[in-house]
């Protein structure tokens, strides 16, 4: 069986024996990081770990990072290519192969100051940066601006600097007295000139600087224009290959029934009925499941549902939505007392469902196992946790797992790492058809019901104004989930209390694009939403006025709602509403107008968004992720609620999950508000302002003010 | 099992395959096409999106059996060639796709509904267009749509 090594890779692009593994040398966060080379660097064209340059003038840029729809591959080719000032047209990109060379460390830097979001991936109490090298996860945001701001932007100037020394020696000049544009450095006074091709060979001989000189942002040339993404030809013809898509002589499919229960383990089942279906070669037994191994992936559909397996519920048989949100508002107990001279108090309760990623692509691995070594092929968003993974299921060595990542049916969370339980289950079903490869792929019902959900959780709020209408309190008791990123408000309010208190359930969840801020986006947002309402002043001027300590938020609000004519006349039946939050590094700002016509139908007409990510790379791949995010956010705030029932999930399919089609989706207007704040994050930052901003929305179109979602469980008839 | 036989992509193929199973798995899995995808088999997404005789039809459901004698394109022969429609164009020049894995049921609706109606209100293009896309690129569908309406210019 073959084994990826950097040197296969890079040399050929595909599977062969032999060659160098290398393993990640010094220290993790060292400015070498980016010097990791294969013993024969010359021959394969490589500057430094992560830039090759090639002969045929062609700079490759190997990217650590997965692609699931938000761009990022190319967005961090841009990076390097500015720092080299190479010709665009003639870079290109491949995502760098599960090995421990390409270990992404420079995820860490987001999380020295901001812990939290993928907490269950990685252990931050006992925070080692060894144990960084263990994966090479998408996810947090992160992509842009850590592996492209501390490993990409470096790398690119050190290509570029080996670049123009080994230009400086053919000429017999000063490093100095070279200029590089498009591919090609010029001594200047001479007017003698070499491409990057013709000089790459040279080039490898040069020692990897550590610390090359960066480019300052007013010279860019590449970054904060809009750039086709380089992925994109092969998703409007067909050719794209997912993970579900994988394909190889003598493949078996298998169908998959899962504990209908969290927890649940397969009591018994009698195979019969499976056995003598058209095509099947086993059924195959599972602790919490039950798999049909077939030729095709119907026939193992078909004959999965001729069995009727019977799973035990582990004692959660009783739980529901209903008996979860119990606990929680016991477990919050009372509002919070709020100051005694206090001119008015308000308080409220908000409460949000389980969601489920649904990702289009649903859960789908192959794998092949012959004797104690494997080869896995799936979508996910961390390709060294899901060899991990497998190697786990098998209990074999992960050297000893040859793991391929192809591209992802939408990802959203639902394949970080410590969430592949859909490779181990590959895994385990391949090694009893062992050496057959076997593909796996979930139905649309079993990923709907087997997810890890974006939590429940419930807030209950208490606020008090003063006699000016100036808020002297807020208070947050919630249930089910909150950090300090997510529950932090800019606001100038000298009592500003958020507090835990949990109650828990056998609920798998986990993060869900934006992770918490999703749900305390919408309940804070809405909140002081209603603070301003009972203070009888503008939404929008009310969040301005408290935000003398934050000006980039302050700056966002101010965009955003100058976009969205805030303040001039609406029909009768519509309204604007406003929200703003951060998360990951980014503030967003948005305004939505809806109409609600006299039914109590919603319309959302338009989104506008401002964005504070500090900087942009690909405008246009930037500007659609928060058009995505809105979407994202809409979809789930308007439709989405996952319910539980007898301890297991209720909805299955799209027909009883709706989410956001063509006929509901709003237009969108987006406005990036550049500031010298670090790189942000955008795949997920537009997702929480989202749902409070159409709340907000519908409140001020009809006085009804929705704190529990989805709003679609909201009547919004206003009675004559 | 039987054989039966249909036109795909232009090219007659004939399968051995149960007549029940759905087109979807006959095209991916019996044919080997996957641009063709796989999202809820129940109709509802849209991903598997082909044209039967022209029309956009949801392959998930639809029994092989029922295609016997037709003409199928999938995403895959909707051009000839390498080349690409103008709406796969479109979908480039406004960088309508994200993760992409809906995108092709959504192109061969749209090519289907531009087929029958070249100049489609947004009534008409809700109506037709109820594919599923969770990474959100609504926005820009809808635009696409519209800028392959209006430069047509009524051809």
């Amino acid at each position: 069986m073959g084994k990826w090594t950097r040197r296969a890779f890079i040399g050929t692009g595909a599977l062969a024996g032999g060659g160098l593994v290398l393993g990640v040398t010094g220290a993790i966060f060292a400015p070498s990081r980016h010097s990791v080379r294969s013993d024969d660097a010359e021959a394969t064209g490589e500057l430094n770990t992560w830039i090759l340059v090639t002969p045929d003038n062609i700079v490759t840029v190997l990217v650590p990072h997965c692609e699931m729809g938000q761009g990022a591959q190319t967005a961090l080719a841009m990076m390097a290519a500015e720092e080299m000032d190479a010709d665009w047209n003639r870079v290109r990109f491949k995502e760098a192969p599960a090995l421990d060379a390409y270990a992404n460390a420079y995820i860490g830097r987001a999380f020295l100051s901001v812990p939290g979001p993928l907490e269950r991936g990685f252990d931050y109490g006992t925070y080692r940066l060894a144990r960084m090298a263990g994966l090479q996860l998408t996810g947090g945001s992160l992509s842009v601006r850590t592996t492209g701001q501390y490993g990409m932007r470096v790398a690119g100037a050190a290509a570029r600097e080996m670049l123009v020394a080994a230009a400086a020696e053919q000429f017999d000049v000063r490093a100095s007295e070279c200029t590089v544009a498009n591919s090609r450095v010029t001594h200047t006074a001479s007017g003698r000139s070499a491409s990057f091709g013709e000089l790459a060979k040279a080039a490898t001989r040069q020692k990897v600087p550590s610390r090359p000189a960066l480019k300052h942002p007013d010279t860019y040339q590449l970054r904060r224009t809009s750039r086709p993404r380089l992925d994109l030809r092969s998703k409007v013809d067909g050719s794209a290959i997912y993970g579900i898509d994988y394909t190889m002589p003598g493949m078996l499919h298998a169908a998959v029934e899962i504990a209908p229960v969290f927890g649940g383990k397969l009591v018994s089942v009698d195979t019969a009925p499976a056995e003598k279906m058209p095509g099947v070669k086993r059924v195959v037994r599972l602790e919490d499941a039950v798999a049909v191994v077939a030729d095709t992936y119907w026939q193992s559909r078909q004959a999965l549902a001729a069995l009727t397996p019977q799973f035990d519920d582990a004692g959660h048989g009783a739980v529901s939505s209903q008996t979860i949100f119990e606990a929680f508002d016991a477990a919050i107990g009372e509002a919070p007392a709020m100051p005694s001279g206090a001119a008015a108090t308000i308080t409220a309760d908000y409460r949000v469902p389980f969601l489920p990623h649904a990702t289009m692509e649903p859960m789908a691995c192959t794998t092949r196992v012959v004797g104690d070594r494997a080869e896995v092929w799936a979508g996910t968003q961390d390709p060294l946790n899901a060899r991990a993974t497998a190697a786990k299921a098998l209990n074999i060595s992960a050297g000893h797992v040859q793991y391929t990542n192809l591209a992802l049916g939408g990802g959203f969370g639902r394949k970080l790492p410590s969430y592949l339980d859909f490779v181990g289950m590959s895994a385990r079903i391949a090694k009893e058809m062992s050496p057959a490869p076997v593909k796996m792929i979930w139905s649309r019902e079993t990923d709907m019901q087997h997810g890890y959900y974006r939590p429940a959780a419930m807030a209950r709020f208490a606020g008090a104004l003063d006699a000016a209408g100036a808020p002297l309190a807020i208070t947050c008791l919630y249930a089910g989930g909150g950090d300090g990123e997510s529950t932090f408000m800019p606001y100038a309010i000298a009592d500003k209390k958020a507090t835990a208190r949990d109650a828990k359930h056998h609920v798998r969840t986990g993060p869900w694009r934006s992770v918490l801020n999703s749900q305390h986006g919408f309940f804070k947002e809405a909140f002081i939403d209603e603070m301003a309402h009972a203070a009888k002043k503008d939404p929008f001027e009310f969040r301005r006025d408290l935000m003398g300590d934050h000006p980039r938020f302050k700056a966002v609000l101010e965009r955003v709602a100058g976009m969205a004519g805030w303040g001039a006349p609406v029909p009768r039946g519509d309204g604007r509403g406003i929200a703003i939050t951060e998360c990951f590094g980014s503030i967003v700002g948005q305004v939505a107008h809806v109409s609600v016509s006299p039914d109590g139908v919603l319309k959302v007409n338009t989104v506008y968004a401002a964005v504070d990510c500090g900087d942009v790379v690909n405008l246009d791949t930037a500007t659609a992720q928060v058009e995505g995010g809105i979407m994202f956010g809409l979809a789930a705030a308007w439709m989405g609620a996952i319910t539980i029932n007898e301890g297991k999930v209720v909805e299955s399919n799209f027909h009883d999950y709706r989410t956001l089609t063509l006929v509901d989706a709003p237009a969108i207007q987006v406005g990036f508000v550049r500031s010298d704040a670090h790189l942000g994050g955008l795949g997920e930052p537009a997702v929480p302002p989202v749902a409070a901003a159409v709340t907000n929305a519908i409140f001020a179109a009809t006085g009804i003010r929705v704190r529990s979602l989805p709003i679609k469980d909201a009547p919004l008839k206003v009675s004559a | 099992m039987r054989a039966i036989t249909v036109t795909v992509n232009g090219q007659p193929r004939t399968l051995e395959i149960d007549p029940d199973t759905p087109l979807l798995w006959a095209i991916r899995d019996t044919l080997g096409l996957t641009g063709t995808k796989f999202g809820c088999g129940i109709a509802q997404c849209g991903a598997c999106t082909v044209h039967v005789n022209g029309r956009a039809e949801r392959s998930c459901i639809m029994p092989v059996s029922s295609v016997e004698g037709a003409t199928v394109t999938t995403i895959e022969g909707l051009a000839g060639g390498g080349a690409l429609t103008p709406v796969q164009q479109a979908w480039l020049d406004l960088q309508v796709p994200q993760c992409g894995y809906c995108q092709s049921g959504m192109i061969m609706a749209v090519s289907s509904l531009l087929a029958e109606k070249p100049h489609p209100t947004d009534e008409d293009i809700d109506a037709a267009i109820t594919n599923i896309c969770r990474c959100g690129t609504f926005a820009r569908v809808r635009r696409a749509i519209h800028g392959l309406t209006s430069s047509e210019g009524g051809a």
